[in-house]
């Protein structure tokens, strides 16, 4: 009995994450094809996508190593392109909380952009169940193998997709799936909007700190709102 | 430095970043606001990918109906609004830009 709902959960997560590798396909792809055009050996790019495991940092890292910038610069920009994943951390802290340190180490590594935001909708909507944790597993695997093997068809074929296939849009499209049920209240709209406001007006600020700097604005925003009406 | 290292050292940063609040919120004290906040972490975040991907698809800010990805967009929330649902919203918004991309192609405003 135990044992059905944890496969439930997982396949659960597998089926919710698979919508969104629509839209990360082609940028597994365009990573494997960019670190081979920037001289890095197969082996190297390929393991980059099992090391490091974070789409944008590893597509601005493998420019930097083209363009021959130093070591040192190269693991500063990826701190801090990858500085969202705290929020992450935090975010999903509460719901693995129960789980033994080999668990949180495992979530932990498989803690992406979108396997979090398909996992946080799910908790969120569903409430904690007993065997959450597989639900996280099957949608972070899910993620992890279409990462590995579109990087490992980027190296070998190339980013062989016409540039005006929409695949792309399919990001920014599962996420507003994702939100915009979720907005439920007037805290949670206004953090939304300024976020999304920031996000906007800070699209050029580097390395992504735009992105991290329009996020903490818009949680100050509702808590700020949430605040005030009680 | 070798590239070997360099990438275990920014595998390390990212991994330790992930796991950060995982295992520090079970060890320190954190505020009431604190917690609090964190339920707006996911809209925000979200929102902060999504409006500038819609705004500026090609990296500069085009806030004009001649933008095809603004105008899917705003067609995708309705659908997700309407219909909680992510695969309709999905197949919404990607038929909404192609059409839309087509029209402003052979209509040429």
């Amino acid at each position: 009995m135990i044992a059905k709902t944890r496969k439930l959960e997982f396949w659960r997560g597998v089926r919710d994450e698979a919508p969104i590798l629509l839209g990360v396909i082609p940028f597994g792809l365009l990573f494997g094809a960019l670190a081979i055009s920037a001289h890095i050996s197969i082996p190297a790019a390929q393991a980059m996508s099992s090391i490091i495991f974070a789409g944008a940092s590893q597509l601005i890292a493998a420019q930097l190593v083209g363009a021959g910038t130093s070591g040192l610069v190269i693991l500063m920009v990826v701190f801090v392109v990858n500085l969202r994943h705290a929020l992450y951390s935090a975010s999903v802290a509460p719901h693995v909380r129960h789980l033994g340190t080999a668990w949180k180490l495992l979530l932990s590594y498989l803690l992406t952009d979108e396997a979090y935001a398909v996992t946080i909708t799910h908790y969120n909507r569903e409430g904690d169940s007993p065997d959450r944790h597989w639900y996280f597993l099957g949608a972070g695997l899910t993620l992890w193998s279409a990462w590995q093997a579109s990087t490992a068809v980027g190296i070998f074929i190339g980013a062989q997709i016409p540039a005006n296939w929409p695949l792309g849009f399919v990001l920014p499209l599962t996420f507003i799936a994702l939100v915009v049920p979720s907005l439920k209240d007037r805290a949670g709209v206004a953090a939304a909007l300024v976020a999304g406001l920031i996000g906007l007006l800070a699209t050029n600020f580097p390395y992504k700190t735009g992105l991290l700097l329009a996020a903490l604005i818009g949680i100050v925003t509702g808590l700020l709102i949430e605040g005030r009406r009680k | 430095m070798n590239i070997w290292i360099v990438m275990v050292i920014a595998g390390l940063l990212t991994f330790g970043t992930r796991l950060s609040f995982i295992l520090l919120l079970d060890r320190i004290k954190v505020p009431d606001w604190f917690k609090r906040g964190l339920r707006f972490v996911p809209v925000a975040v979200l929102s902060a990918i999504i409006l500038p991907d819609l705004t500026s698809p090609n990296g500069t800010l085009l806030l004009s109906w001649r933008n095809p990805q603004l105008l899917a967009g705003l067609v995708a929330v309705l659908v997700a609004w309407r219909t909680k649902n992510v695969i309709l919203t999905i197949l919404a918004g990607l038929a909404a830009l192609v059409i839309i991309q087509l029209l402003l192609a052979h209509f040429g405003f």
